[in-house]
């Protein structure tokens, strides 16, 4: 057993720092530090780059296109790119649908979609949630019918992460209502530009438009775009949802955000709540590189996952809590413009307090996405505890 | 980096494993608390015998080479059978201290018997006022002739009664709370002068108030320097935090099993009490809490080693936070879920518990960890 | 509204407060303000001097025998029995059996009961709880048969506090196996000298007795000490474990309980100074402090309600939960200022009242067995898990 990192691995490290350097935009990195919104460019730009240098897909095994690195090297890679203040890489190609189409789809498939994921040349959003099935996915509704070598899609969507900057949609819709609830259910993906597709804003909390409904009307979708079997959908979705829970930790970005809580604030009992939040970064971290170190020794992830992306998410929501406690009354003032736009108003306050309450609003957004810490609760309560 | 046991590792685990199997079924356990001692003469032969006594010594000192893993390894499995050996005085503190601090004739008068099983230590260094500060100390030692004389009190000393040697923290310049001034004497356990009160401690193991009473100790008996003490029983110290935290990790591995299978079995409604959502979700934050204790104990053990003071000092009271966090979740969650069978003698969970919670307030508890991380993190 | 207390109101604190000073004996407020454990007799003694003002059934109405105080003369009382280091008044004569008696008793069983009750020359205790039905009271299967004019009783019954002090014991029985559960249950009184009666003890974490496991074994009990009607005790059952969970919160004690660790804060030392100056523990101190408010004016809030003329609530549920961890935190910060002095473990001193010296100050061996015991609050009296859920139920409507 050894921390220590092999010199080929600190050459690695550097090479990533001063691609990072190179290739991220000043604007884009300031906002990330400073806790602003991105546009789509911001991540469209940086994504292109990693793409370019075959970095995107950083999970991906080799033959699939991706870089094949061990577990250190990836741990590298996004904690050096965390430090750089890159945005994270939205996950729903590289880290959703493309794993999926490599692991479920056919040859076409593969040539047809994955080059655009790599090269983060088509934006993905991801289609499960529905008004009716929230945590009780296998509820869902939204209907596509066999008509020929089409399928008609009607339905809604809801809580659609960027569907406003998506090119595709991977949705799960249901082909068969007679079997059980898990049994009728198809993966299917669906060009956003396809007539019948509408996209509708949901503002959050803070003010943020991030998430959408999408209605789907008559929309019809090639058979050739169904992934996997008619009815087997099911088996995708869980695949997706267990890798979806081990990027949702957040280690690196909270690693950061730890630096940002000491440098607003040096009062000695808020240095102990951050010095508590600190620990629990590197307690999550040090399960975390348990959890891969036992995935490279040939397992998959298993649903033990699941405690990663609960504390993964409270720890995210309790740096958010101790930025706005550390700001203080200055939380107050809604700044918009400061939020969602590059305004150049002042902030009211120190620089980092336009954000601070916004930031906390949302963040209780990442207990609830994802599976509620509820629902993972359960999986693990049943799947490793066996109750 | 790498996360994975060697195959030696590997052996070791399932030695220490198959040790507390067979001799440390809760029953026989009580008998063993129940001893005199409070430990078995024989098992601590055996651990002799299995080479644990000397497996985290260099091979200069006459040991195995091993380190922090193996002593991790072993210190698991010992909080799995709330072990009663005093192998965390003896070994990690002890014979640790000895093995970095010690002159070549220390060593070889303390270490070699120390590793066939024929020595015991005990280390003293809380005062009645000092809390956990290790520096507040009042006991003095003057200069008499070549050597030194010792008075004053000690107190909540583990395993002094049984210890040949006893490791005193003792004042010989500076004022009250000074970590300069500070200086090590190995004291013969049965030193003249010397007196001691013995009892259980409420986790069974026992302790002793001790009395210097113008105890006489040659020049020979510093360990380490003069008046520099401090250094030494803090590393000291921050390493047996790490193992303690091993063997923490495997108490609450046993309490957590203990309660999963207990709110499996018990029925109450008619059904397994563990279909209740909320004992369900309880027994899932359990379990994350074990899961976060067992990777600072890691990360602690794979830096406890380090080079750089300010890292393993962070790495010790960061995983004693940890332990202590989780030890209390563990321990009054398992007793809350076995409902009154919880809080009787009777079943193993109140023994851990117990365990658990002497575990938090040994060698500082989580909140002077905290503020002792805290303080160091925002210095660096 | 006001908080302030009327001049009678304050009389009536005066009068206490020279009560309590004249009549509780010496060695027991010693006891109770160095946290040892009493004895029976010291039980006794007090609350026999109680029973003769007429006190001791404070919460019963005048018509019973009780002094029919006013919600703030309850406060009054309990906060200065308190203040003043009282012990706590046993509650299974006084508020458990005594209160079934007088609602759902005959006239003779009011006559034959109730005197002893309010003077305590009897010692009462609770036989609910059996191996198999903890939670899950309703499940209970000690068995009464009839028998001409005598029940046979047949089962175990456990967790019984204090069961080997006890006189007396009132029991839940199961008198018809065919109906619904909750539908054959009886009340019956019991005299522990019954023959058939064995008494063991259970040992708790702490390494004390305090409760004990009770055997019947062919107890034959007159039918004449059936309370209400046969198949009707879970009525009786519920009414009491509301009432019970009303004193359980234990303001009074905790207010107390929050002085003492101040006291020992003060005297405990960190780096030379009092260990209540330590901020981070001054916080603790500060939240457990609010906390025990928060909890004092919900209580009286409910007091207030019932004096308007209402039964205690399912609310009170809420007054239990947060009561009992109140009283956890007490002692979990107490042994955390006692720090590494915890560790010794005298049971001599603790449990026989040897006379050995305690290690380091007196209330430093205390610290972890009554850290350890308390674990209790949130289990018995309905566990914790069983209020929220009532609550749940009863309350919310979920
Ligand atoms: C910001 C944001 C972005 C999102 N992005 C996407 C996206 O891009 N694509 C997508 O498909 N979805 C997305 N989601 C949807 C997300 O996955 C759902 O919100 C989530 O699954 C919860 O469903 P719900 O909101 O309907 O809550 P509900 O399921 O109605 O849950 C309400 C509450 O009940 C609890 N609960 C439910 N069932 C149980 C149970 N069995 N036991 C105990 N507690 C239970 C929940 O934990 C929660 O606290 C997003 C959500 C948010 C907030
Ligand atoms: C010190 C002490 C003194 C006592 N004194 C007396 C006495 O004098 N007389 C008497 O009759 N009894 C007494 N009791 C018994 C006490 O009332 C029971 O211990 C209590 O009702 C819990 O029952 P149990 O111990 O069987 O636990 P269980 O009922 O087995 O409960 C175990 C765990 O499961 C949980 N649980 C059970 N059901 C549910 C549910 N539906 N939903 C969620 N969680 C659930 C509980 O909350 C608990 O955490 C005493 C107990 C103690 C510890
Ligand atoms: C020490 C202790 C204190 C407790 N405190 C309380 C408490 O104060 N209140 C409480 O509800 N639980 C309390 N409990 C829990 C109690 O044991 C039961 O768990 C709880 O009442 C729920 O019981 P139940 O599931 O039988 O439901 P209940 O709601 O009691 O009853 C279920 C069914 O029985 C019927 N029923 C209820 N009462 C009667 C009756 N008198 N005659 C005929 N049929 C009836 C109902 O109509 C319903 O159909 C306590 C447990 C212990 C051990």
């Amino acid at each position: 057993m050894d921390l220590a990192l092999k010199p080929e691995h600190k050459a690695f490290a550097d090479e990533i720092r001063a691609f990072a350097r190179a290739n991220l935009s000043p604007a884009t990195r300031e906002k990330t530090l400073s806790g602003k919104h991105y546009d789509r460019d911001d991540h469209m730009v940086w994504q292109q780059a990693l793409g370019k240098k075959g970095w995107l897909t950083y999970t991906w095994p080799k033959k699939f296109g991706g870089p094949g690195w061990d577990v250190t090297r990836r741990f590298l890679f996004e904690n050096v790119l965390a430090e750089e203040g890159a945005p994270r890489i939205l996950p729903f190609g590289p880290k959703m649908v493309g794993p999926v189409i490599y692991t479920f789809g056919n040859d076409e498939q593969k040539a047809r979609f994955l080059p655009g994921i790599r090269e983060s040349t088509v934006s993905w959003c991801q289609g499960y949630s529905e008004p009716g099935a929230g945590s009780d996915l296998a509820n869902l509704r939204t209907k596509a019918e066999r008509d020929g070598d089409h399928y008609v899609v009607n339905g809604q969507k809801t809580w659609t992460s960027y569907a406003h900057w998506g090119d595709w949609i991977f949705c799960l819709v249901r082909t068969n209502t007679e079997a059980k609830p898990q049994e009728g259910i198809s993966f299917l993906l669906i060009d956003m530009k396809t007539p019948g597709v509408t996209v509708r804003p949901i503002i959050m909390l803070d003010g943020a438009h991030a998430v959408n409904d999408v209605f789907l009307d008559n929309v019809k979708v090639p058979v050739a775009n169904l992934v996997g079997k008619e009815n087997d959908g099911w088996t995708c979705a869980k695949f997706l949802l267990a890798n979806e829970r081990l990027g949702i930790a957040e280690v690196p970005s909270s690693k950061r955000g730890v630096s940002m809580l000491r440098s607003i604030s040096d009062d000695p009992s808020m240095a102990e709540k951050i010095a508590d939040v600190d620990l629990q970064v590197q307690a999550l971290e040090m399960s975390e590189l348990r959890a891969l170190s036992a995935m490279a020794l040939g397992g998959a992830p298993g649903p033990e996952v699941s405690t990663l992306k609960v504390r993964g998410s409270e720890i995210q929501q309790r740096i958010a809590e101790l930025a706005m406690e550390a700001v203080g009354e200055y939380a107050a003032p809604y700044q918009p413009g400061m939020l969602f736009h590059d305004s150049n108003e002042t902030p009211v306050g120190p620089d980092h307090a336009p954000p601070a309450a916004p930031r906390y609003f949302n963040m209780r957004k990442t207990s609830i996405y994802g599976g509620s810490t509820e629902i993972q609760k359960n999986i693990v309560s049943k799947m490793v505890l066996g109750l | 980096m790498d996360l994975s046991l060697s195959d030696e590792q590997k052996q070791l685990q399932e030695q220490a494993e198959r040790f507390v199997r067979d001799k440390y079924a809760f029953d026989a356990r009580r008998k063993i608390a129940a001893t005199d001692r409070g430990w078995l003469p024989e098992n601590w032969a055996q651990f002799a015998e299995l080479g644990w006594l000397g497996m985290s010594l260099s091979e200069e000192d006459g040991g195995y080479g091993g380190g922090p893993i193996e002593t991790m390894i072993v210190m698991e499995q010992f909080g799995k059978g709330l072990v009663l050996e005093p192998f965390l005085p003896t070994v990690v503190l002890g014979g640790g201290m000895i093995a970095r601090a010690g002159t070549a004739a220390q060593k070889e008068a303390l270490l070699a018997p120390m590793i066939e099983g024929k020595k015991q230590f005990a280390l003293a260094w809380l005062e009645r006022q000092s809390r956990y500060n290790l520096a507040d100390v009042s006991l003095k030692a003057t200069k008499e002739g070549a050597g030194w004389s010792l008075s004053g009190q000690k107190g909540v000393v583990y395993n002094a009664a049984s210890a040949d040697q006893i490791i005193v923290l003792a004042r010989t310049a500076g004022s009250a709370r000074e970590s300069k001034g500070l200086t090590l004497f190995i004291v013969d356990g049965k030193a003249k002068g010397l007196s001691r009160r013995d009892y259980p401690t409420q986790d069974s193991l026992r302790a002793s108030e001790l009395t210097f009473d113008k105890v006489s100790v040659g020049a020979d008996a510093v360990l380490g320097k003069v008046d520099e003490g401090f250094g030494v029983v803090e590393d000291g110290v921050d390493r047996a935090i790490v193992a303690l935290c091993a063997e923490a990790t495997g108490c609450m591995d046993a309490i957590n099993a203990a309660t999963l299978e207990y709110i499996k079995t018990r029925k109450q409604f008619g059904v397994p009490i563990g279909k209740f959502q909320v004992l369900q979700h309880r027994m899932v934050d359990c379990f994350t809490n074990a899961q976060e204790a067992r990777s600072m104990t890691l990360m602690a053990s794979l830096k406890i080693d380090d080079k750089d003071p300010v890292v393993r000092a962070k790495a010790a009271s960061g995983a004693k936070v940890q332990i202590g966090k989780s030890g209390k979740f563990c321990g009054q969650s398992a007793v809350q879920m076995h409902g009154g069978m919880g809080v009787t003698d009777e079943l193993s969970v109140s023994h851990y518990f117990k365990r658990l919670t002497m575990i938090d307030l040994m060698f500082g508890n989580q909140q002077h960890h905290l503020t002792r991380y805290s303080n160091l993190a925002m210095a660096a | 509204m006001d908080l302030a207390f009327t001049p009678e109101e304050q009389k009536f604190a005066d009068d206490v407060r020279t009560f309590v000073r004249a009549n509780l004996p010496a060695d027991v407020r010693d006891k109770v303000k160095n946290g040892k454990h009493l004895g029976r007799d010291d039980y006794m003694r007090w609350q026999q001097a109680l029973g003769k003002k007429g006190w001791l059934v404070y919460t019963w109405p005048k018509k019973h025998g009780g002094p029919g105080f006013t919600p703030a003369e309850r406060y009054i009382f309990e906060n200065i029995c308190a203040e003043e280091y009282a012990p706590g008044i046993i509650p299974f004569g006084t508020k458990m059996v005594g209160p079934v008696i007088y609602t759902f008793g005959s006239e003779e069983q009011k006559a034959k009961y109730l005197p002893a009750i309010r003077e305590s020359t009897v010692w009462w205790c609770q036989g609910y709880s059996e191996p198999g039905s903890g939670s899950d009271l309703a499940s209970l299967r000690t068995k009464a048969d009839k028998e001409g004019d005598h029940y046979i009783v047949n089962g175990s019954k456990t967790w019984n506090t204090m069961g080997h002090w006890a006189d007396w014991i009132f029991c839940l029985v199961r008198t018809d196996s065919k109906s619904k559960p909750q539908e054959g249950i009886s009340f019956l009184l019991i005299d522990m000298k019954t023959p058939g009666i064995t008494v063991k003890p259970i040992i708790m974490a702490d390494g004390g007795h305090e409760v004990n496991e009770v055997f019947f074994d062919n107890v034959s009990v007159p039918a004449a000490n059936l309370v209400g009607k046969e198949n009707e005790g879970w009525t009786c059952a519920k009414f009491l474990l509301a009432n019970e969970r009303l004193g359980i919160a234990a303001v009074p004690q905790s207010k107390r309980g929050v002085e003492a660790l101040k006291d020992i804060a003060r005297i405990e030392q960190d780096n030379g100074r009092p260990l209540i100056e330590n901020q981070s523990f001054a916080e603790k101190i500060a939240d457990l402090e609010i906390q025990v408010t928060a909890l004092e004016y919900t209580e009286l809030r409910v007091l207030s309600a019932m004096a308007h003329g209402g039964q205690p609530g399912p609310e009170v549920s809420g007054l239990k939960i947060r009561g009992s961890e109140i009283q956890q935190r007490i002692t979990e910060l107490t042994m955390e200022a006692v720090g590494e002095y915890s560790a010794p473990y005298l049971p001599g001193l603790l449990w026989q009242g040897t006379n050995e010296a305690p290690v380091g100050p007196e209330y430093a061996h205390l610290a972890a067995p009554r850290y350890f015991n308390t674990r209790k609050t949130t289990i018995y009296g309905g566990s914790n898990e069983i209020q929220k859920g009532i609550i749940s139920k009863m309350v919310l409507g979920l």
